[in-house]
């Protein structure tokens, strides 16, 4: 049992990427097995994850479940994990959303094994990223993330796709190259990535110690701008979003179902990690900055959602929108380091992290079960659905209402919390994000309507078009979100009290 | 050790050569298996050397042997190993066994695969090629050290101007030769002004590099000469400006060159002036770095640039290298410890890399008949396998974490930040780059739709050719997940040119 405990973090790190490469050895023609396979697999995970959830000291400081292993002794970064609890929110979350985004793609049928393949790949990436307590290691984890990505919008994906799945990987990269840059200048300077380490280290130059012919205040700017705008480019912010409808809208179901839930969080989780913690002067000097940003995302994703007539680009545009959020609570808690109201907007945004991965990774999965019957998009062509399919009525509504932030289900609390902890600091950018609320409710309620109400389509209610109702296997998949959707919404505090401990420590 | 383990390697190639060529003509089966038998050997062997001084935990020149050849002149027969050097004589021998096997050719006329004309002639020049390289590599004595540099170019025009593209193979083979040959001569003449004047300062007559390092040349003499010895070689590294043999040599070349080319040949150039431009004129590199460094750093974009633009797959893999070769020069000219460790990886590194990828266009250009990458498409339907080696060379080539090209050129970059942060900056553009055109191309090429043209004509690639393809795709993972296998052997090597630098 102590192999157990003190390799747990990385049995749930390397279990996917093992089971994956038992795959290759299994014959690809079975389809059956490779999707059963590949959801056994990805469960153990989860199973694993809750033991850590149980086993996490609530009342320990720092970083728990350390493990660390000499990795690259020449540059002297070692592989070293750990997780407090931010990580282990988003480690649950990666871990629960993985095999349900297996469970929705048993209805792909082109190339089974390698597409499980990817997944189970996809899924070690992500984990890595947030388990990292090595900068380079994290770094690692966050480009290779990206490659499975890349194939499965590439290859699964729908018309557009060698454009979307290009663009997705010139921005991420292009974005990274900055960070790329920055991690190499830290590790220069101190000679060591470990991340414990390093916040020690660089928080306490002086600011006028000269460095490359710069004050460290400089160059601290410039480092701090280039780690922003890596991870902006991937949570996404406004102006660098722009990659993000096009990968949701190309890529396949289960691929939108991760790419939402957990890989808009992994820029998110870089700020809160990395930017924060290494930069307290900057991201207070520069909170106004990212609120700007921030609240562009909130109004222009709002704005944006509400003009498409695409189902699936208005969710990728709602994605924008809520992710907006969470930058805010960042930059608020960034700006007001230490107070209360930072530990209040802190708390909002990892909970809206979590909140969101659960209902865009539900409402993604929905929009997918509607394509796949009448292989269209466009909402112009839906329209009165609901007596034809009521299950999937009820549960769209049901999400849909999650996504606009309705009071008993999750993103109210966490909106709420991160509007409550940025409203004092940052008053005028809460106020203007308000108006991106209101215009959330429209665009939320014309999906609703456009799917579900009005005339109906005849089109869908006769011959063989005729739509057919959601699927048991499909049920399966959402009822897990939409539990843990309404159980956020009524108690929270199970999971607020580990993210609480952490920022309390942290900020 | 007592057994002349780097001789074996190093003339085995020799002999198999010579035997190779005295077997008759139409015993093409048997002279393939010759071959294939001598290479294995000689990776096992290099294999052996490699694990032995990993190990061991080995620092210094390892297994060294010597052997007056004509001491009236001070030359021997001096071989050793150390940690610089060690991974590129495995690299060779990699390189070696996985381009006879993509050479073993099918005598189906309507397959054309492999080497199908003469290979007798073929596998004995290549040997003679593959010989002169693990040569250089092992030479502790100066003049060896040129000897083997001109048995490995020369076999090269050959190679070129009978197996090559018919098209521009005498104009590549010619202008690769002269390019190397001015090169070399130019270098040739500061190694005998070493000579010259380590004997008028202690009257000794001696080619060996270990005596050559201690002669403590004048600054004025090391500033003189450093820029035609380092450079003189460096040409053969596809260095800046005098790069633009090389991409034409790759073209015209067939498949098993290409590999030999890029993946061993231009290490050669890198490794000749690292050797003996920075380990014995080491002041001179100190004063000249700024310089080297701009051509590199020029290199390394301006390659990346030019691949990105290039139709022809060959051509674009032939600029890649020219921007990855760039970067060796780049840690090279940093001087310090890390960019060097990085130097020494990503030579490594970009062998296997850039073999794979010339094996690859290979096997696709002998089904397809063209490498133009618009006339190209739906290779990855046909060929499964050679398609998921491309995309890992690929990831390799972008400095993908995992792979052993990031392991590379991350201590690269890291190191020229400690030197002129600028360089760091303006030289990442080329990630970038290389990431655009690499996941364009694999696009182009392996995934889209299948021209009409090309429907029914492709079949899958041979066993052997898998077997290439694995055995260049582990090497390149391993490094990128345990850096540990490679790492602290190059560091010992580079620790051995810190002394020399001062701890520069």
């Amino acid at each position: 049992m102590d192999f157990f405990n003190t390799h747990l973090l990385s049995l749930i790190l390397f279990l996917p990427t093992i089971a994956a490469l038992i795959m290759l050895f299994l014959p690809g023609g079975e389809t059956k097995l490779m999707r059963w396979f590949a959801f056994g697999a990805s469960l153990i995970p989860f199973v694993l994850t809750l033991v850590l959830w149980n086993n996490f000291d609530l009342n320990a400081t720092g970083f728990q479940f350390e493990e660390k292993y000499t990795w690259y002794e020449a540059i002297n970064a070692s592989f070293h994990l750990g997780v407090d609890g931010i990580s282990l929110t988003m480690v649950l979350l990666t871990t629960f959303l993985t095999p349900l985004a297996i469970l929705a793609s048993f209805s792909v049928t082109d190339r089974v094994k390698p597409y499980m393949m990817l997944f189970l790949f996809l899924e070690t990436g992500m984990l890595g990223v947030f388990m990292a307590l090595d900068l380079l290691i994290f770094f690692v984890f966050w480009e290779i993330g990206l490659v499975p990505m890349y194939f499965l919008i590439n290859q699964w994906g729908s018309a557009n796709r060698d454009y979307a799945s290009l663009k997705f990987m010139i921005y991420t990269m292009g974005g990274s190259l900055g960070l790329l840059l920055a991690v190499q200048m830290l590790g220069v300077l101190f000679g060591t990535y470990d991340l414990v380490t390093l916040y020690q280290q660089w928080n306490s130059l002086s600011a006028d110690t000269a460095l490359m012919g710069m004050t460290v205040g400089t160059v601290k700017t410039i480092a701090f701008w280039a780690f922003a705008i890596a991870f902006a480019v991937k949570v996404p912010l406004w102006p660098f979003h722009t990659w993000l409808p096009d990968a949701h809208t190309e890529a396949p179901t289960a691929g939108s179902m991760i790419l939402a839930g957990v890989l808009l969080k992994l820029g998110a989780y870089g700020f809160i990690r990395l930017v924060l913690p290494l930069y307290p002067v900057e991201a207070k000097i520069f909170a106004g900055w990212l609120a700007v940003l921030a609240v562009g995302a909130i109004v222009f994703g709002a704005f944006g959602s509400l003009g498409q007539t695409d189902f699936k680009r208005l969710v990728a545009y709602s994605s924008v929108n809520h992710m907006g959020f969470v930058v805010l609570g960042i930059a608020a808690a960034g700006l007001a380091a230490g107070t209360a109201d930072a530990h209040i907007a802190m708390n909002g945004a990892v909970l809206q992290m979590f909140n969101h991965g659960l209902s865009a990774a539900g409402m993604f999965f929905l929009v997918g079960v509607i394509y796949e019957r009448t292989h269209t998009r466009d909402l112009n062509q839906f329209g009165g659905l609901f007596p034809l399919v009521p299950v999937y009525g009820g549960i769209l509504i049901f999400t849909s209402m999650a996504s606009l932030g309705l009071p008993g289900l999750n993103g109210f609390v966490s909106e709420f919390l991160v509007v409550r902890g940025a409203y004092p600091v940052l008053k005028i950018y809460t106020a203007i994000s308000m108006l991106g609320l209101l215009f959330t409710g429209a665009y939320i309620l014309k999906g609703i309507m456009k799917v579900l109400h009005g005339p109906l389509n005849e089109h869908w209610a006769h011959g063989e078009h005729k739509l057919t109702e959601i699927n048991t296997r499909e049920i399966l998949v959402m009822v897990p979100l939409m539990a843990l959707i309404l159980v956020i919404g009524v108690w929270p505090s199970w999971i607020l009290e580990v993210i609480n401990k952490a920022v309390v420590a942290l900020f | 050790m007592n057994f002349p383990i780097l001789s074996v390697i190093t003339f085995l190639p020799f002999v198999a050569g010579v035997i190779i060529l005295m077997m008759p003509a139409t015993r093409k089966n048997e002279t393939r298996a010759v071959a294939l038998t001598t290479a294995v050997i000689d990776l096992l062997l290099s294999a052996w050397v490699y694990i032995q001084y990993l190990q061991g935990h080995m620092t210094g020149y390892q297994f060294l042997e010597q052997h007056d050849w004509l001491p009236q002149l001070g030359i021997s027969l001096f071989f050793g190993v150390d940690g610089m050097s060690a991974p590129l004589v495995l690299l060779t021998g990699i390189v070696m066994f996985t381009g006879v096997l993509i050479s073993w050719g099918n005598d189906d006329p309507h397959v054309m695969s492999g080497i199908q004309d003469r290979p007798r002639e073929f596998f004995a020049f290549l040997f003679l090629l593959a010989g002169g390289v693990f040569g250089v590599f092992v030479s502790l004595d100066l003049f060896m050290l040129f000897f083997f540099y001109e048995i490995a170019v020369f076999p090269m025009y050959l190679l070129i101007a009978i197996w090559g593209w018919v098209k521009t193979r005498e104009y590549a083979a010619m202008k690769l030769t002269l390019y190397l040959f001015i090169g070399s001569v130019v270098a040739l003449v500061g190694a005998l002004a070493m000579y010259w004047t380590n004997y008028q300062s202690t009257g000794i007559l001696s080619f060996n590099m270990l005596e050559l390092e201690k002669a403590g040349f004048s600054a004025d003499f090391q500033n003189l000469w450093f820029l035609p010895v380092f450079l003189g070689f460096a040409v053969l590294g596809g260095i800046w400006p005098f790069h633009n043999w090389s991409p034409d040599g790759h073209v015209a070349a067939p498949t098993a060159v290409s590999m030999f080319h890029a993946g061993v040949l231009m290490k050669l150039g890198a490794f000749a002036a690292l050797r003996v431009g920075v380990m014995l004129l080491p002041e001179g590199a100190k004063h000249w770095a700024w310089l080297i460094m701009g051509f590199a750093g020029v290199a390394v974009v301006y390659g990346a640039y030019i691949a990105f633009v290039q139709t022809d797959l060959k051509y674009m893999i032939g600029f890649s290298s020219v921007s990855h070769m760039g970067l060796v020069m780049l840690g090279i000219s940093t001087l310090n410890a890390t960019g060097l460790t990085g130097a020494g990886v990503q030579m490594f590194s970009h062998g296997v890399m850039t073999a794979l990828f010339f094996a690859v266009t290979g096997m696709i250009y002998d089904r397809a008949h063209t490498r133009m990458i618009p006339e190209l498409g739906g290779i990855s339907k046909v060929m499964p396998f050679a398609t998921i080696g491309f995309i890992i060379g690929g990831l390799v080539s972008m400095g993908m974490p995992g792979f052993s090209g990031f392991v590379a050129e991350f201590p690269i970059f890291m190191g020229v930040w400690q030197e002129q942060w600028l360089v760091a900056v303006i030289g990442s553009i080329s990630i970038i780059i290389t990431a655009a055109y690499i996941m364009m191309n694999i696009r182009k090429v392996f995934f889209s739709p299948m021209p009409e043209n090309l429907e029914g004509h492709i079949g899958d690639v041979t066993v052997l050719d898998k077997v290439a393809i694995v055995t260049l795709c582990l090497f390149m993972i391993t490094i990128g997940l345990f850096p540990g296998v490679m790492v602290p052997m190059v560091s010992t090597g580079v620790e051995n040119i810190m002394r020399l630098l001062g701890g520069a």
